[in-house]
């Protein structure tokens, strides 16, 4: 992975980001800003109360074209894609031949094709992946001129109304081509923060001043990496790479929601044999939340054991959440282990932190539904 | 606070006698970020230099916090227990973290003052 200044690359607001006095760090191969100088918990207590505004421009994003391109991707994921009715968005996963996650990412019918926002770690594997298994008549349009913003927070759709009135009818999960301050963009209502608000693809020349006129609506503050995930931790939502990867089952992972009802009859899409499996015979492990008890946080690879006991699980996401005002993660434990307010130990620099077994989300979802 | 000395991972040492109380600098808080938490050394533990003693927990990542100079745990700031964010508002102040009963003095040379460590940040920036 590039990590060194000079081989990192630019999102289109990297000029933005540095004005902003965002402090840069390399993240999957990009130069993003990590925070700004509010700070970590500044800005994660203003998206929640407020709005923030992300640069997500990192991530992957693609549209998939052609008469049978939901069937073409049906092949690759288990999600019910050509369900999924004209402007609505739905979370899916890329599953491996062994039952897998070989992704997690966004599916959105735009009527005449379908959009994908894949991660950024993964996205040159992912569009690879998808290519090497179209058929004719179908086709991957990736769209590396595009920028992605995300506006996030109970104040979002107030904020943008005035930029563009057509927003505020939008439901979760819906999306639209919306020209917002005079630019044209896909949107959706969705993100990854628990909260209400919307995801923003952008032409890359015009992303600066379609940010800067974000950043301009009342009650609206730049949000950095940082805030990202302990946002995502307390919303419950997987980070790829961290609580899901190539080892983990979408049924040990709790994903099996994003598994379509008619291909869990059809079971045509890959690793279908061990999602089936797991599906009749349970998994060994099953990822949870998990509530350190007193303030100390517990980080990811953190081992988890019976109190007083054996291992019996490792923590994947692990930190301190500002708006919960405690500690909290998520992790893998064996499944006799998993059910609320089980008690945990975690082992923390060799030192036992007593834990429990929580639900997710930490903080409750504010989704407009 | 010019007699103040600064070790290479960004604490602070004041002598008053043969105690030296340490903490960690203003460049160190800010490049941590917002402390949520610390670990702080128990007392009577025996340190040498360079001998990580503390962890600090900010929102993002947990970092630790070296002795800069051997001796003895006297005492330890209790209060961070509640109120961490003192290490961010006054980290030379209230946001101390432990007190030591040298056991090596000539140790105290070989740490910067504070011309020589805003040199050092700046050439390490």
């Amino acid at each position: 992975m590039a990590d060194s200044a000079e081989s990192l690359l630019e999102t289109p607001l990297g000029a933005l980001h540095r004005e902003l006095g965002g402090r840069m760090v390399p993240f999957a191969g990009y130069a993003m800003p990590v925070q700004y100088p509010l700070g970590i918990l500044g800005e994660h207590l203003h998206c929640r109360a407020a709005a923030g505004l992300f640069d997500v421009s990192h991530m992957g994003q693609a549209e998939l074209v052609g008469e049978n391109a939901a069937a073409a991707l049906e092949a690759l994921t288990p999600a019910d894609v050509a369900g999924l009715k004209p402007m609505r968005q739905r979370y899916a996963l890329l599953t491996t031949e062994a039952g897998g996650i070989f992704d997690d990412f966004m599916v959105a019918n735009f009527g005449n094709r379908l959009f994908l926002v894949v991660n950024a770690s993964r996205k040159h594997d992912d569009f690879a992946r998808i290519e090497a298994a179209l058929p004719a008549g179908v086709k991957l349009n990736r769209l590396p001129d595009r920028a992605l913003l995300a506006l996030q927070g109970p104040g979002a759709a107030a904020a943008i109304a005035p930029l563009a009135p057509a927003l505020v009818a939008m439901k979760f999960m819906d999306v639209a081509e919306v020209t917002i301050a005079g630019v044209p963009c896909f949107v959706s209502r969705s993100g990854y923060t628990g909260e209400d608000g919307y995801e923003i693809s952008v032409p890359a020349e015009q992303a600066e001043s379609l940010a800067r006129a974000l950043l301009a609506l009342p009650g609206v503050a730049p949000v950095g990496l940082g805030a990202r995930d302990s946002l995502r931790l307390e919303a419950g939502l997987c980070l790829y790479g961290n609580d899901i990867d190539e080892t983990t089952s979408p049924v040990e992972a709790a994903l099996t929601w994003s598994i379509g009802k008619r291909r869990r009859m059809e079971w045509n899409f890959p690793g279908a044999e061990r999602v089936r499996e797991d599906l009749a015979n349970g998994t060994q492990r099953l990822r949870v939340g998990i509530r350190p008890e007193g303030r100390q946080p517990a980080r990811g690879h953190t081992p988890v054991h019976v109190p007083g006991g054996a291992a019996i699980g490792e923590i994947t996401s692990g930190g301190f959440g500002p708006s919960l005002g405690g500690p909290m993660a998520m992790g893998y434990v064996a499944r006799a282990h998993a059910t609320d307010d089980t008690p945990l130990e975690l082992m923390v620099r060799g030192k036992p932190l007593a834990a429990r077994v929580a639900a997710m989300p930490f903080v409750a979802n504010r989704y407009a539904r | 606070m010019s007699d103040l000395k600064f070790s290479k991972d960004h604490e602070w040492v004041a002598m008053d006698g043969d105690v030296a109380t340490i903490g960690i600098t203003d460049h160190a808080q800010q490049a941590l970020g917002d402390v949520v938490f610390v670990e702080l050394p128990e007392l009577g533990r025996v340190v040498a230099a360079g001998e990580a003693c503390a962890v600090v927990e900010s929102v993002k990542a947990a970092s630790d916090v070296y002795a800069p100079i051997s001796g003895r745990v006297v005492e330890v700031n209790s209060a961070l227990g509640d109120n961490p964010g003192s290490i961010n508002s006054d980290p030379a102040g209230a946001g101390w973290f432990f007190k030591l009963e040298l056991s090596a003095p000539a140790e105290l040379a070989e740490l910067m003052d504070d011309a020589g460590y805003h040199r050092f940040v700046e050439e390490s920036a």
